[in-house]
């Protein structure tokens, strides 16, 4: 008998990028880096081609929603995990920043302390423990990473080591947020209570509200956005990536063939949550302000419907969705204010039942039928 | 009882001579306020009717002054405040002013006076006022009171009160004897009482009695507080539980994720809040029955919304639970903005009945309002109709045979989509029955639901899917947790370590209280 074994000849890894895929990526990067810039900086105010400075802001923070999108594809179009507590992460690395803003508006506040106007208000003469590293901005970059990535690994860990999944996952986070949310209400943990961190003066010693620093932190969460892109493609190409997916459609079948599924969707659940403590930490100085509502159980149900308009496992779907969504969101609540909660519902509810593979799988279906 | 301290006043004025001196109306009247409430304390250790009623035409702001005379102006002819005699008002004379600090004294003065009143609502009025602010110089009166009162409630209270103004005395022998009193009272209040004085007590034997008082007037107090947190937590339970059922059928039976749950019970607490409307209208006569009437129409409201659901959206998701939490949360939002658009963004307003209103007194600091026990009932109701419903009725048993095995009940002849429509709009309308019943304990506004949705899911979820038995447990277990912890930590505090309870208790049973047993639990 022949015991030699058969080499099995696997396919080539797809490419990172098709040759259309860079050529796309790089004009995306493009506008970011060059085109909106020069059209919001250079080009004067009454020309049609100038890019306001409102646009500028709202262009921003869609970025940063999609940011959380792509996380949300990671965890929950590849590996099949629908999270509702990704607006917490969004928020603690919103607030890691937002500690930092805090303490780099120095003794301009309203009380002209050293301390957070928060806390002279409420009397305190010392800075809690926590806000030991807020003036560093290495720490502060360090921690936007970390506590979001902390948080989430110990309770995936807990959760996936007990094998909740499914629903039971979905409304077990959705519970965590809301445990965080109460407590970030309450006054005496140190984080501004329901109002949260607001008045921001400068980042790095920079003004914050000049035009030059808004255009920075545009093109940073740009960049961020696209090479978070890059990297989830990276990442769900690879063998990694395929063990997420055959996690996804069959479990069972992945432990029986000798794969710990734990490690797998640990990883990819904390990688996810650190995106979107980037996408937190880029949004604050944006918006100007963060306060616990963004850890409401709506915000992180928003994102998972930013991913299923859009498309899930498609990667540039979530993208597609959050500008999508949000666009529609800042006319229509703006335009027909009484409108945009029906809308946004019926978006809900038609995706679910008429397209269930969102925009890029009806864009994919009208291709097909063409041909 | 103003009124008739006036008559007799006038009567007085005209005919009598005033007991309160010259003196002492003048300083009562001119100068400090610390010194006229020195002067006001005096005047009271040997105040009558006529003390009573300068002290009223002083609250009334009655009282002018021109030179060293002290007017009472009555329909405006003046009296001159000692003799009684009518004089003309000189064109110079000034009001009297009373800052708030003296304000309050009057008033409190006011009250000691009333003691002596006829009438036993007053009297006892009188004596409720007096325990917030009672001093020494009330005492002598107190006393009086004391000897004469016959209603023993009044007198029991008043002994208490006497207690109190003996407890912020000068004389330590006083003190000591107030403690003493204290220590036998079993209410809230007494411990406040005893809290204040101890912080400022600067004698050590005093001290010592004022502390074995306190821990007395606790230990009276512990039954009550821990009865009243156990009541409180069957109450919170028993809403738990009436917010939980229907989720228990939607979910548990029929493995429907329905975020959407909240804003049926908001339905329901609107169709009661339209019902009492009705009744205010056309039949205002027996407007403490609308609720009777709501019962039902909140069920049907509910129940005929979730069938409308089920047969446009949901029936086309199941088996798709995460497809049909973002379906169902985006008919939610619809849902609240139709309320929005229909009855407005603000909060309306759902009265109790009047026989729903009140409470039965239990203990010294132990009350049980009657709409939190008409809830406890009528949650019971709910539970025992529905387990009567699914386990007795036919209706009961093909929802169990479709649960169990669809294509086999179907082969059975069981129009399966029809039980699933029935069921549902059951669930539903059980969520309307709670939002009838939420709407008697709470705010009924747009945002009803989102505030019970999680909590609602968190029952569930403890108690086991597909179990009616382990719902009704984790309701009763987390409404208790969470007020024997609210009174340790908290409410926030609380609420957060009961979510992390859950939590926690999930990853030792992930199935919840119930596990659910045989091929079924893997699916």
């Amino acid at each position: 008998m022949n015991t030699s074994l058969t080499p099995v000849s696997l396919p080539a890894p797809a490419p990172l990028l098709s040759r259309t895929g860079w050529a796309a990526f790089l004009l995306a990067l493009m506008v970011v880096c060059a085109v909106a810039p020069v059209l919001n900086l250079l080009v004067p105010e009454g020309s049609l081609f100038h890019l306001s400075d409102y646009g500028v802001g709202l262009l921003g923070r869609i970025m940063c929603y999609a940011i959380c999108a792509l996380a949300m594809d990671l965890i929950w179009g590849y590996t099949g995990i629908l999270s509702l507590g990704h607006g917490l992460f969004f928020a603690l690395g919103g607030y890691a920043m937002g500690m930092y803003l805090m303490r780099q508006i120095g003794l301009d506040g309203n009380y002209k302390s050293a301390l957070p106007d928060f806390m002279v208000f409420l009397d305190w003469k010392t800075l809690p423990w926590h806000w030991t590293f807020s003036d560093s901005f290495v720490a502060t970059l360090f921690l936007i990473i970390a506590v979001p990535g902390l948080v989430a690994f110990v309770f995936g860990y807990f959760a996936f080591r007990s094998r909740i999944k499914g629903v039971y996952f979905s409304i077990i986070t959705q519970a965590m947020t809301f445990a965080a949310m109460l407590l970030f209400f309450r006054n005496e943990t140190g984080f501004g209570g329901n109002n949260g961190f607001t008045d921001f003066k400068r980042i790095l010693n920079i003004p914050i509200a000049t035009p030059n620093m808004r255009m920075t932190l545009f093109v940073m969460t740009g960049v961020t956005l696209l090479g978070f892109f890059l990297l989830a493609r990276w990442l769900i190409n690879s063998k990694f990536g395929r063990v997420l997916q055959a996690v996804r459609d069959a479990e069972t079948r992945v432990m029986f063939s000798g794969y710990n599924p734990l490690g797998y969707k640990l990883t990819i659940w904390t990688i996810s949550a650190m995106m979107c403590g980037v996408a937190g930490a880029l949004y604050v100085p944006q918006v100007g302000i963060i306060n616990p509502s963004e850890m409401s159980p709506a915000n992180s149900i928003e994102i998972a419907i930013w991913a299923a308009v859009g498309g899930r496992a498609t990667l540039i779907g979530p993208i597609l969705g959050a500008f999508i969504v949000s666009g529609a969101k800042s006319w229509l609540t703006v335009a027909y204010p009484e409108f945009w909660l029906y809308f946004l519902g019926a978006l809900f509810i038609g995706v679910t039942l008429f397209l269930p593979d969102g925009v890029v799988g009806l864009v994919k279906k009208l291709k097909g039928g063409a041909k | 009882m103003f009124k008739r301290l006036f008559l007799i006043a006038t009567l007085l004025i005209s005919t009598s001579v005033y007991s309160i001196s010259v003196e002492e109306v003048k300083a009562i009247t001119l100068g400090e306020t610390d010194a006229r409430i020195a002067a006001l304390g005096k005047a009271m250790q040997t105040a009558d009717d006529k003390t009573a009623t300068f002290l009223q035409a002083l609250s009334d702001d009655a009282v002018k002054i021109a030179g060293d005379k002290v007017f009472v102006v009555k329909d405006d002819k003046a009296f001159d405040a000692v003799t009684g005699t009518e004089l003309a008002l000189p064109d110079d004379a000034e009001d009297v002013i009373n800052n708030n600090r003296m304000r309050g004294e009057i008033d409190s003065a006011l009250a000691a006076l009333k003691l002596f009143s006829k009438d036993d609502t007053v009297r006892a009025a009188a004596v409720k006022q007096l325990q917030s602010d009672a001093d020494e110089t009330k005492l002598p009166l107190i006393e009086k009171a004391l000897v004469t009162e016959q209603n023993p409630g009044i007198q029991e209270q008043l002994g208490m009160v006497r207690a109190a103004a003996l407890l912020n005395s000068t004389d330590k022998a006083k003190r000591l004897e107030a403690a003493k009193l204290l220590a036998t009272s079993g209410q809230a209040n007494t411990k406040t009482m005893l809290l204040a004085r101890l912080a400022q007590e600067p004698d050590r034997e005093v001290k010592a009695a004022l502390g074995a008082a306190l821990r007395q007037v606790e230990s009276a107090l512990a039954w009550g507080d821990k009865l009243g947190a156990l009541f409180s937590g069957i109450s919170l339970g028993s809403i738990l539980l009436l917010v939980a059922l229907g989720l228990a059928i939607t979910y548990g039976l029929m493995g429907v994720i329905n975020m959407a749950h909240g804003e049926l019970m908001m339905i329901g607490a609107y169709a009661t809040y339209v019902v009492q409307g009705l009744f205010q209208k056309y039949l205002p006569g027996a407007f403490d029955w609308y609720l009777l009437a709501a019962v039902p129409v909140a069920f049907m409201a509910s129940a005929l919304m979730g069938a409308a659901l089920e047969r446009s959206v949901i029936r086309f998701l199941y088996g798709r639970p995460l497809e049909t939490l973002l379906a169902t949360w985006g008919i939610s939002l619809m849902l609240m903005q139709l309320v929005r658009s229909l009855f407005g963004a603000q909060n309306v307003g759902v009265e109790n009945p009047s026989w729903m209103s009140g409470g039965v007194q239990v203990l010294g600091n132990l009350s049980l309002p009657f709409n939190r026990l008409v809830i406890i009932g009528f949650a019971l109701f709910v539970l025992v109709a529905v387990s009567w419903l699914i386990s007795k009725t036919r209706l009961g048993l093909f929802v169990r045979g479709v649960t169990q095995n669809r294509p086999i009940a179907s082969c059975m002849g069981v129009n399966t989509a029809r039980i699933d429509t029935y069921a549902f709009a059951l669930g539903s309308g059980i969520a309307g029955l709670a939002g009838c019943a939420l709407s008697q304990v709470g705010n009924v506004g747009p945002d009803l639901g989102q505030g019970y949705i999680v909590d609602a899911f968190m029952v569930v979820v403890l108690g086991g899917v597909g179990q009616l038995a382990g719902t009704v447990y984790a309701a009763l277990g987390l409404g208790i947790l969470n007020k024997f912890l609210e009174g340790l930590t908290g409410a926030v505090l609380a609420k957060i370590a009961v979510l992390v309870f859950i939590i926690i208790f999930i990853q030792k049973r992930p199935q919840g209280i119930f596990a659910m047993k045989g091929r079924s639990a893997e699916a």
